[in-house]
C-alpha cells in the first residue's frame, strides 16, 4: 500500500512575507480549481466505463445472447436503442446522467437510480461502522507501536498490520462467521436483520434505510441491539482491513514527529515519554490521517463489495455481485458510475479539509 | 573479489545485508514465504495427490464435501474436487497472474510515463488527468470492468487466467505511469540529458539510454507491493464469480466463493485452506515489499546501535540481528 508510506510532511514552500495578504485568495482559488477538477475526473471515468463496456457489444446480447432467438434479440436491441450509432448512445447516456438517470436494469427492469437509493444506505451504514472500527483500532495501536519502536510489541503490531492487509476481507469474513456464528453461536450468520425485525423497521413510511437510525426511531431497544449484533462481524471484517493501513500510517508519522526538534526540546525539559506522545507528538501525526481516510474510501468501497457478498448484507456491493452474475451490465455500469461520483466527491472534501488544516497543501 | 561485490549489490541481497534485527527477520520471513510459493508452483504436479480438476480416481468419484481423511488430506470441495490439490495448483495460477500482470503493466506504464514526462505538452496533461482519475477509482471495480471487456461477457472466451491477469494490469498501469513520469520530469533537466541533447542525440535514444535507467530505480518497491495486490485482486475477482472456471485452473478466490454456504453449515476445510494460501502468499510478498520500503527510507531504517538506551531485555527479541556485518550497508 503506497499510501501508508507517504511523507509525513511535504517539503515546506518558502513563502515571502508579502505573500500574507494573498494567502486568503490562495485558498479560495485553490478550492475553486479543486472543485472544477471533479468534473473531468467523473467525466473521464464515466466515459471510459461506457466505451469499455461497449467494445464488446451491446448489453442485451451479453445478458440474453444464446437464450433468445435471433429475431427477438434484434427486436429487444432495437427497442432499447442499442442499434443506434455509438456516439448517439453515448450523448444520450451523458444527458441521462445529467438529469440523474442512470438507465434501467435489464434483469429486473428497475431504474438504476432506484437501486442506488434503496441499497446505498446499507453500504453507507457498513462503511461508517467499518471506518469507526478502523480508526478505533488503528490509531491507538499505531501510537503504541511508535512509542515502543523496535521492541517486541511494535514487532507484533506491525505484523498484525501486515496480516490485516494480507487477509482478503471475504476470507476474514468467512473466518469470523465460522468462529463466532457457527461454532460459538454468539452472533447471526448473515444479513442485516432478522425477517421479523425487517418487517418492524420498514413498517413506517419514514424509514431511512440506515437500520440503526430506523431501529432507534422505533423506540424498541431489543431491535437496536439486534441490528447492532448483525453489524458486528461485517464491520469487523471490513474495518480490520483498513485498521492495518491506519496503524502503519500513524506509526510512521509518530516516529517522524517523535524525532523532530520540538519534541526533542520537550524531552530535554524533562517531559515524560508517555506525555510526549499524548500532548506533543500525536496531533501533527494525525493530520495525514485525514487525507488517507479519503484515499481509503476507494479501498473501503472495493472491500464493501466483497464483504456484502460474504455476509449477504444487501447493499450496493451485494447487488453489484448479483447483477454481475446475471450479466446485467446496464446495472453494473450504473453502480460503477455512481461509485465514481462518490469517490470523486470524497476526495474533494478531503482535499478541502487538508487545505484548511495545512496551508502548505494549497501551494503544492 | 569483484564477483563478490557484484553479488552484494544485487537488489535484494544488498538490502538483506543492510538490514538488522527485526527488519531482517521480516525480510527473511518474506523471502522464505515467497520462495515457498515459487517452489510449490514449480513442483505442484509432483506435490499434489490429484489433478486440480480431477473428480474421480480408480475407486470411483471423490464425493462432495468429504471431511479430511487419508485419501483426501484436506477433504473435498462442494464440487467434489480435492482441496489439497487445488490449493497446491492454485500457486501456479497465482504466480502466473503476478508475472503477467506486472510485466504487462511495467511495459505499458513505463513507456507511457517516459513519453509523457519527457515530451510534455497536451499529451502529458491528458495522460496525467486520466491516470489520476483511474488511480483514485476502487481497483476491484476497475478490474471487474476490465474483466467484462476482456471476456466480452462470456467467461470462457479468452483463456481465463490470461484475462484475469490483463484485468489486473489495467489497475496497475497508472501507478507505474505516475512514478516513472515524475522521475522523468526531474531527470530531463539534469546536466547529462542536456549534454546528450547538445551532442545531437535523438529523442528516442535519450529516453531509452539516459532517462529510462535513472527513472526506474524505485520500481522494485512498487513491484513487490503490486505483486501482493495482484493476488488480492485476483482472489476478489474469483470470489465475485469473475475469475477462472474450475476446470481451466485452480483459483483460490473461486474456491472461497463456493465455500460460503459450507461455512454456514460448519464445513471448515473448504474455506480455511485456500484462504490460508492467499494470506501466506500475500504476507510473504508484502513482508518483502515493506522491508525493502523501510530500508530505502533512512528515517525508518533500524539503526545498528539501537536508539536511546534500550532495556537489556531487548537483546533477546531481535533474532538474527546485530553482530553480522560492519558497515557494508552504507558503501555504494
Amino acid at each position: 500500500m503506497t499510501t501508508a508510506t507517504q511523507d509525513p510532511a511535504p517539503p515546506a514552500t518558502p513563502d515571502a512575507p508579502a505573500g500574507r495578504r494573498r494567502r486568503g485568495g490562495g485558498l479560495a482559488s485553490y478550492l475553486v480549481v479543486r472543485a472544477l477538477l471533479i468534473i473531468p475526473t467523473v467525466f473521464i471515468l464515466v466515459t471510459t466505463v461506457f466505451f469499455l463496456m461497449r467494445t464488446t457489444g451491446d448489453p442485451i446480447t451479453a445478458a440474453l445472447g444464446g437464450r433468445l432467438p435471433a429475431d427477438q434479440l434484434a427486436e429487444r436491441i432495437r427497442e432499447a436503442g442499442y442499434d443506434r450509432p455509438l456516439l448517439t448512445q453515448y450523448l444520450d447516456y451523458l444527458g441521462g446522467l445529467l438529469r440523474g438517470d442512470f438507465g434501467t436494469t435489464l434483469s429486473d427492469r428497475r431504474p438504476v437510480t432506484d437501486v442506488l437509493v434503496t441499497y446505498g444506505a446499507a453500504t453507507l451504514e457498513l462503511a461508517f461502522y467499518s471506518m469507526l472500527v478502523a480508526l478505533l483500532v488503528g490509531i491507538p495501536l499505531g501510537m503504541v507501536a511508535a512509542r515502543l519502536r523496535d521492541r517486541y510489541p511494535d514487532a507484533l503490531l506491525r505484523f498484525f498490520a501486515i496480516f490485516c492487509y494480507a487477509t482478503p476481507v471475504f476470507f476474514a469474513g468467512l473466518l469470523l462467521k465460522l468462529v463466532f456464528s457457527v461454532w460459538l453461536g454468539w452472533l447471526p450468520v448473515a444479513g442485516r436483520v432478522s425477517t421479523r425485525g425487517e418487517l418492524q423497521l420498514t413498517r413506517g413510511d419514514t424509514h431511512t434505510g440506515i437500520y440503526l437510525i430506523d431501529a432507534i426511531s422505533t423506540g424498541n431497544g431489543d431491535l437496536v441491539v439486534e441490528v447492532l449484533r448483525y453489524a458486528v462481524l461485517p464491520s469487523l471484517a471490513l474495518g480490520l482491513l483498513t485498521a492495518g493501513v491506519f496503524l502503519r500510517l500513524v506509526r510512521t508519522n509518530m516516529i517522524g514527529t517523535l524525532g523532530s526538534g520540538y519534541v526533542e526540546a520537550a524531552r530535554s525539559r524533562g517531559v515524560g515519554e508517555s506525555r510526549l506522545v499524548r500532548k506533543h507528538a500525536y496531533r501533527p501525526a494525525l493530520v495525514p490521517i485525514i487525507t488517507v481516510i479519503g484515499l481509503q474510501i476507494a479501498l473501503v468501497l472495493s472491500g464493501a463489495v466483497l464483504t456484502e457478498t460474504t455476509f449477504e448484507w444487501r447493499g450496493l456491493g451485494f447487488q453489484l455481485g448479483q447483477y454481475l452474475q446475471a450479466r446485467d451490465f446496464v446495472a453494473v455500469q450504473g453502480i460503477v458510475a455512481l461509485l465514481a461520483v462518490i469517490v470523486a466527491l470524497t476526495n474533494f472534501v478531503v482535499d478541502v479539509v487538508a487545505a484548511l488544516i495545512d496551508p502548505r497543501v494549497r501551494y503544492s | 573479489m569483484s564477483r563478490r561485490r557484484t553479488w552484494r549489490s544485487l537488489p535484494v541481497v544488498h538490502q538483506l545485508r543492510q538490514s538488522v534485527g527485526l527488519q531482517r527477520g521480516m525480510l527473511v520471513t518474506g523471502l522464505v514465504l515467497t520462495g515457498l510459493l515459487v517452489l510449490t508452483a514449480l513442483l505442484a504436479p509432483l506435490l499434489a495427490p490429484y489433478g486440480y480438476s480431477q473428480l474421480r480416481d480408480a475407486d470411483g468419484t471423490f464425493g462432495a464435501q468429504q471431511a479430511p481423511s487419508a485419501e483426501h488430506l484436506l477433504g473435498t470441495t462442494v464440487g467434489g474436487y480435492d482441496v489439497l490439490s487445488r490449493v497446491l495448483f492454485g500457486t501456479r495460477t497465482a504466480l502466473f497472474v503476478i508475472v503477467v500482470a506486472i510485466v504487462l503493466s511495467i511495459v505499458a506504464g513505463v513507456l507511457l510515463g517516459l513519453v509523457s514526462g519527457y515530451l510534455g505538452g497536451w499529451l502529458d496533461r491528458v495522460l496525467v488527468v486520466i491516470a489520476d482519475a483511474v488511480y483514485a477509482f476502487p481497483s476491484l471495480l476497475l478490474a471487474i470492468v476490465a474483466a467484462i471487456v476482456i471476456s466480452g461477457g462470456q467467461s470462457s472466451l479468452v483463456g481465463g487466467v490470461l484475462a484475469a491477469a490483463i484485468s489486473i494490469t489495467v489497475v496497475f498501469i497508472p501507478q507505474y505511469f505516475r512514478v516513472v513520469r515524475a522521475e522523468t520530469v526531474r531527470i530531463k533537466s539534469e546536466a547529462f540529458v542536456e549534454s546528450a541533447r547538445v551532442v545531437g542525440t535523438g529523442t528516442w535514444r535519450i529516453m531509452t539510454r539516459h532517462v529510462l535507467r535513472n527513472a526506474t530505480r524505485s520500481l522494485p518497491l512498487i513491484i513487490t507491493l503490486n505483486a501482493s495486490e495482484a493476488i488480492l485482486t485476483l482472489a476478489g475477482l474469483g470470489f465475485l464469480g469473475f475469475g477462472i472456471q474450475p476446470t481451466a485452473a485452480a483459483e483460490w478466490g473461486y474456491d472461497l466463493n463456493r465455500s460460503i454456504a459450507d461455512v454456514t453449515s460448519g464445513i471448515w476445510w473448504t474455506s480455511i485452506f485456500p484462504g490460508a494460501a492467499i494470506v501466506l502468499t500475500v504476507l510473504g510478498l508484502t513482508l518483502v515489499g515493506e522491508s525493502l520500503n523501510d530500508l530505502a527510507d533512512p528515517r525508518l531504517r533500524s539503526r545498528r546501535r539501537a536508539a536511546d538506551t534500550p532495556p537489556p531485555a531487548d537483546v533477546a527479541v531481535t533474532p538474527g540481528g546485530g553482530l553480522a556485518a560492519g558497515t557494508e550497508g552504507s558503501t555504494p
